[in-house]
């Protein structure tokens, strides 16, 4: 097909459509670049952290090499070739302060190495690559953990550039020469977590159902005028910074806290027998109910505002009673809302940190603590960004899941 | 012909009053006795409390004062659920998760009817609004005229003694509507099931009806079937409201009889029916622009003349509409048949039409 000038038709459209094409794409520029750079970045380089693994293999370049021809199983130290190289390796990393950072790295597998490179770094530094050689001997002397085979094996180990090291302790293992095993057992605690958080979201979306389907229904059929004051209730929440919110529970739960102290006053619970309500799972599961009710009940209002009032009366015209006409047309017309704020809260609460730390006490807190904890305090980045992705991927499958099963079609925001 | 003390009645209301606010009545008074096996339409404009009246049947609405009547009983307590009325809804209210088999069945289910009685009733009631093929797909499948029939389907499959329709064919096309006007009568005569249907349609409610109650402010104004609605209107809201109507203001001057003599805001005096007049009232006199005629060979013995104008002639195929200044009015409209004899009126001639004095009727002002 061609056009009036002789080209071809699709071409001159695609010409007449490309301005029109760009106009829009400099529209959405900005908002592309944002969410690119804010959003996908991170992501991505959550993603690389994961696995990324050069430090060793950049601090130690000669050693590296040399740890190649030795075999780690065979029981026998290393000899002085390797020794002479991490010497040269050394000096060159002290000189640029690298070392330290290189111990830390290598204290996540191995308790002390941080210790021990900060150690030997200091009397390194007086060895001359050149000429104070054989350093075998002199090493040892320094710290004789250098005549440890397992130093050199960890050394070993991990002087891969992408590694699944960081995966593996996620998922409470760790990478030896003779590959992924098992960490010891009281080192065994990131899985249950994984467990307990995601139990413990099922249980917080659950309530969160339970108690914002009803609100949510009496909003959906009030006037318009009364639904949007009780609206203001409903979202009065997030207008108040989530600590206080949080602190707040403390105050209703703790032991001296106003739940038990009225109930004690009403005689219900005896003064020594206080109900444990914070700084467990139950504290948590409240607290967290709470704060993200109103994710629940926003997309179940706005579905429910679409179900007309005549589908009612069109059941009970044919015989319905209230509560058939309830559950058999009523409720799958608004399961598409309970669908969204599941979604919605389910997430939500997987990822959520400051009220678990602050009313979960030890067994209260998720995942996301850990992750907190590993990227503020331990600065164990790997890890954290390790646990990060198979949280995202946890979401991704259950996403996928719910797909499967509810059909995503079936879920509405309004 | 039903009246009040006809010993079939089937749905009676007696001094109906419905208030939402406490402060206005939206209906008043209302007093309406059906036979079975009627078709009754609630004819009027908008808030006019038709909708209200039947949800008050329906049993969605609470009566605030008065009766309603179902075979003899009292329903005011009896719930929605229980009182065993079909209904069909202006937006149809076809469930959307439903199949059209699946939404036929939720009357037979929640009368725990037994699965093969079940499909045998939905299929009947399928066929007969020639709808079979569609039992297995959803009502957003459908087209709107083919949703109308299934929700008609839905409303008649359990078989209720009593159908209520709530302006039904109001989201349809002319053409469909007219169809299914035609259908839904012959339904429900071949059924014979009492029909309240309710339509601000006056050629609806004129072409199903057996009787037409027009509404306005929420009182009857007439209950009477349509010819009779059309040829004796009661008063000047159901004159002008059913079709169309010339209307000459005046006072009633004498009253002999079938007489009025009613004098024109012009001086000119005529002879008129007096309908709920007295001597002395100011009137507007209603008559039909068919019953008007100009040609003097036409008109019959005794008939009044006036002087008229014409202003203005409209060919519409069928008929000729011509446009009349008569007695000071300007929108006096007369129909002509467009037959070969047929006269022409040019804009500018000065003719005189005339009418029996039957045919002209003095309606309170
Ligand atoms: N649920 C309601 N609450 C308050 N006023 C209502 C309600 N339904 C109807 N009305 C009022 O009652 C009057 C009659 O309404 P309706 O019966 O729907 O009239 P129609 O069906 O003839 O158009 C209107 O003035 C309307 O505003
Ligand atoms: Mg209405």
């Amino acid at each position: 097909m061609l056009a009036a000038d002789g080209t071809p038709l699709k071409k001159s459209l695609a010409r007449a459509l490309r301005l029109q094409k760009m106009r829009a794409l400099a529209l959405i520029a900005p908002l592309l670049i944002f969410v690119l750079v804010s959003f996908i970045i991170p992501i991505v380089s959550m993603l690389f952290r994961s696995v990324e693994n050069s430090i060793v293999a950049d601090t130690l370049p000669l050693t590296v090499v040399e740890l190649q021809a030795w075999d780690s199983d065979s029981g026998e130290l290393t000899g002085e070739p390797v020794f002479a190289a991490f010497v040269a390796d050394m000096v060159v990393a002290i000189e640029a302060k690298q070392h330290t950072r290189l111990g830390t790295r290598l204290n996540y597998e191995q308790t002390g190495m941080s210790s021990l490179f900060r150690k030997s770094g200091r009397k390194i530094k007086r060895m001359d690559p050149a000429t104070d050689a054989p350093f075998k001997d002199k090493l040892i002397e320094v710290d004789k953990k250098w005549g440890d085979v397992e130093t050199w094996r960890v050394i070993k180990t991990h002087s891969v550039r992408i590694t699944n090291g960081y995966f593996l302790n996620a998922v409470d293992m760790q990478r030896t020469p003779e590959g992924a095993q098992a960490q010891p057992e009281d080192k065994q605690i990131l899985i249950r977590l994984f467990g307990r958080t995601l139990i413990m979201s099922l249980i917080i979306t659950g309530s969160c159902i339970l108690l914002g389907y009803p609100v949510a229904w009496i909003l959906a059929n009030l006037p318009m005028r009364t639904a949007n004051v009780l609206m203001i209730l409903v979202l009065l929440p997030f207008w108040t910074s989530l600590l206080v919110r949080t602190s707040a529970w403390k105050v209703m739960l703790q032991q001296q806290g106003v739940i038990n102290e009225v109930l004690v006053w009403l005689g219900m619970v005896a003064d020594d027998a206080r109900l444990v309500m914070i700084n467990n799972q139950l504290g948590t599961i409240i607290a967290m109910t709470h704060i993200l009710l109103p994710f629940m009940i926003l997309p179940m209002y706005s579905v429910m505002q679409t179900i007309q009032p005549t589908y009612l009366r069109a059941a009970k015209s044919m015989g319905a009673t209230n509560w058939t006409a309830f559950w058999r047309v009523y409720f799958p017309l608004s399961v598409p809302g309970i669908g969204a704020g599941s979604i919605l809260v389910f997430i939500l609460a997987i990822g959520y940190d400051i009220t678990p730390e602050i009313v979960g006490g030890t067994k209260g807190v998720f995942i996301s603590n850990r992750i907190a904890y590993h990227i503020s305090s331990s600065l164990n980045w790997g890890l954290a960004a390790a646990l990060g992705t198979i949280l995202l991927a946890v979401v991704l499958i259950l996403y996928w899941a719910y797909d499967k099963i509810v059909g995503i079609d079936n879920v509405k925001l309004g | 012909m039903a009246d009040a003390s006809n010993t079939d009645a089937f749905v009676e209301f007696e001094r109906v009053q419905k208030s939402y606010d406490g402060e206005t009545l939206v209906v008043k008074d209302l007093n309406l006795t059906m036979p079975r096996g009627e078709f009754l339409t609630m004819l009027g404009p908008s808030g006019s409390g038709k909708t209200t009246c039947l949800m008050m049947l329906a049993g969605f609405e609470t009566a605030t004062h008065g009766d309603i009547r179902l075979g003899g009983t009292s329903i005011n307590n009896i719930p929605p659920h229980k009182r065993g009325i079909g209904m069909v809804f202006q937006n149809y209210a076809l469930f959307p998760h439903m199949t059209i088999a699946e939404n036929l069945s939720f009357p037979l289910e929640v009368r725990k009817m037994g699965k093969s009685e079940r499909e045998e009733k939905i299929k009947r009631a399928l066929d007969m609004v020639e709808m079979g093929a569609f039992g297995g797909r959803r009502p957003a499948q459908l087209s709107g005229g083919q949703q109308q029939r299934i929700a008609l389907a839905r409303a008649l499959v359990f078989e209720p003694e009593l159908v209520l329709m709530d302006e039904p064919l109001g989201a349809l096309d002319k053409q469909l509507r007219e169809k299914m006007q035609f259908e839904i009568t012959s339904l429900a005569h071949n059924l014979g099931i009492t029909t309240v249907y309710v339509t601000h349609d006056q050629t609806e409610a004129m072409t199903m009806s057996d009787r037409v109650a027009v509404f306005d402010d929420g009182v009857i104004q007439q209950l009477a079937p349509p010819d009779q609605l059309y040829e004796e209107p009661e008063n000047s809201f159901v004159a002008q409201f059913i079709g169309e109507n010339n209307t000459l203001e005046g006072v009633v001057k004498e009253i002999n009889g079938e007489v009025a003599l009613v004098q024109l805001d012009d001086g000119e005096v005529i002879d008129c029916k007096p309908i709920n007049v007295g001597v002395g009232d100011r009137t507007r006199v209603s008559i039909r622009p068919e019953r008007v005629e100009f040609n003097k060979e036409r008109l019959k013995e005794g008939t009044h003349t006036v002087k008229a104008e014409v202003l203005e002639f409209i060919y519409m195929g069928d008929i000729f509409r011509t446009r009349l200044r008569v007695a000071g009015n300007d929108e006096f409209i007369i129909k002509t048949r467009n037959a070969p004899d047929q006269v022409r009126l040019e804009p500018g001639a000065q003719i005189e039409v005339g009418w029996l004095p039957e045919d002209c009727r003095a309606l309170d002002a």
